[in-house]
């Protein structure tokens, strides 16, 4: 950050938080210094400088002064409000679900500059008339490669062959996916029991399995893993040509979903607004599953 | 906390349980409490039993009362076909404060916010939706926080409310009274541009 007292970076921000009466503490994205975390005084006051600024889902140019504890923005200049995002709540929603997904992925002080390229770029693509479904699971799939948990979808993760289109098993603690035949042999749980205990049903096991969500692999279907393959390795004008109908889509999003959760030991918190906006019908027609 | 008689040790205890009151404002309080007259005291102790006592929720709009209907609600000579949304019972004290309007309030002690993981269901939304269900109000104003969960919100309850068919209006937005034009934000700007009026 060199030794001048302050210093410019353009950024996103992802989250802001009230501190005191008027003051905020807001949480940038930016290509220099990865996830930032800033004190805007006074930004809760409605004639304040800051204000707009350094609202969610903005990207703007700002100047911050080095503080003892956290660094204090000074000046701040939009770059892009993406104000369609902001005007329609389907957009809005996605827009604040790749945010979190931001913020729970990245540690401060940790530059990935593609990762900020990544987000922009996915923040224009969904403020444009393309399916917001491909939009996010193609920010998905590429987040997790920036971050180094790109999953492996060539060879078994087990036996390293080469994986036929056949349904195969993808396997969140492996971190891809498992053939046939090696999702067959895989290891069972590590038992929740201690030697000599009881071993409990396997109905409860099952269940126990299934709220944890540890199980170690579940079947993914021809298509979902060709899609998975093409979107990890193209670019997303090619990835956007994709025709991908509603049953599919609903299956390539559980299973990133899926990883996701396994990953971060948590579910994400704005999946649940995702699915209450579906479930009022309140996507947006244009983005709606073709 | 030896050096002190126990009931004020549980008094500076329990006044330092309060925001923003660190261990010497809660000394200095407790020792000025000792220092005024039994009436003040009792005053302030009576005053806080009555607010968990006879403070609850008004049982039409939300709003913090001491009686259920509010005042608000029961006042006949208000508008009781537009109904303004606020986020907080706090919101209303400069909403009347403007001498602009006369209609009552609906409190959704909140606002949406996905990534918190408050989502409609934790505020008074079918709480609002049923009021709206059947009845003679006309307009229903939006008077959420002019930030992204604010937002998020407004546009949600425009949602749900429409098929009723029932009007929808939004606060204005807009620069701010003695605010600086160089300073406004691009999306503030456009917002009061959208908005002008004939002067």
């Amino acid at each position: 950050m060199g030794t001048t007292r302050t210093y410019q970076t353009q950024s996103i921000i992802i989250k802001q938080t009230k501190l005191g009466e008027i003051d905020k503490i807001v949480t940038l994205y930016s290509p220099e210094f990865g996830k930032l975390k800033a004190v805007a005084k006074g930004a809760c006051r409605p004639g304040s400088k800051l204000g707009g600024n350094v609202e969610p889902l903005t990207c703007s140019l700002v100047m911050l002064a080095r503080g003892r504890n956290l660094d204090i923005i000074t000046q701040s200049q939009i770059i892009d409000a993406f104000s369609a995002l902001k005007s329609d709540l389907w957009r809005m929603a996605c827009g604040l679900y790749i945010l979190e997904l931001i913020d729970s992925f990245t540690v401060e002080n940790s530059e990935n500059r593609p990762l900020f390229d990544l987000l922009r770029a996915t923040l224009y693509r969904l403020c444009q008339a393309d399916n917001s479904e491909t939009v996010l699971r193609y920010f998905e799939l590429h987040l997790l490669h920036y971050l180094g948990y790109r999953p492996q979808l060539r060879r078994c993760v087990s036996c390293d062959s080469p994986l036929k289109p056949v349904v195969n098993f993808f396997s969140p603690s492996e971190g891809g996916i498992l053939c046939p035949h090696c999702d067959r042999h895989s290891e069972p749980f590590a038992p929740c029991h201690s030697e000599g205990e009881k071993r409990p049903k396997n109905l409860a096991q099952d269940r126990v399995r299934e709220a944890i969500s540890l199980k170690p692999s579940f079947p993914l279907s021809v298509n979902a893993f060709k899609i998975l393959r093409l979107w990890q390795s193209c670019d997303y004008a090619t990835a956007k040509r994709v025709k991908v109908k509603p049953e599919l889509s609903l299956e390539l999003e559980q299973v990133l979903q899926r990883y996701i959760r396994y990953l971060l030991q948590r579910e994400v918190k704005s999946v649940a607004w995702l699915k209450e906006l579906r479930k009022e019908s309140l996507v947006d027609k244009d983005f709606e599953r073709n | 906390m030896t050096f002190v008689a126990e009931p004020v040790a549980r008094l500076i205890e329990e006044f330092n349980k309060l925001p923003g009151i660190g261990p010497k404002s809660a000394q200095r309080l407790a020792y000025h409490l000792l220092r005024s007259s039994d009436e003040e005291a009792k005053a302030l102790a009576e005053a806080i039993l009555a607010v968990k006592e006879k403070i609850g929720l008004c049982s039409v709009c939300f709003n913090i009362t001491d009686c259920d209907p509010c005042l608000i609600c029961q006042d006949t000579e208000r508008d009781h076909s537009k109904v303004c949304v606020v986020e907080r019972p706090s919101d209303i004290i400069p909403l009347e404060r403007t001498g602009k309007y006369s209609g009552v309030y609906h409190v959704l002690h909140g606002s949406i916010s996905p990534a918190q993981g408050v989502g409609p269901e934790d505020l008074k939304v079918k709480e609002l939706l049923s009021r709206l269900q059947g009845s003679s109000v006309t307009e229903v104003i939006m008077a959420t926080n002019p930030n992204l969960e604010g937002e998020a919100t407004a546009r949600y309850l425009r949602r749900m409310i429409l098929p009723l068919g029932i009007r929808v209006t939004q606060l204005a937005r807009g620069l701010p009274f003695g605010a600086d034009l160089e300073y406004a934000d691009d999306m503030t700007l456009s917002q009061a541009f959208e908005s002008r009026q004939e002067f």
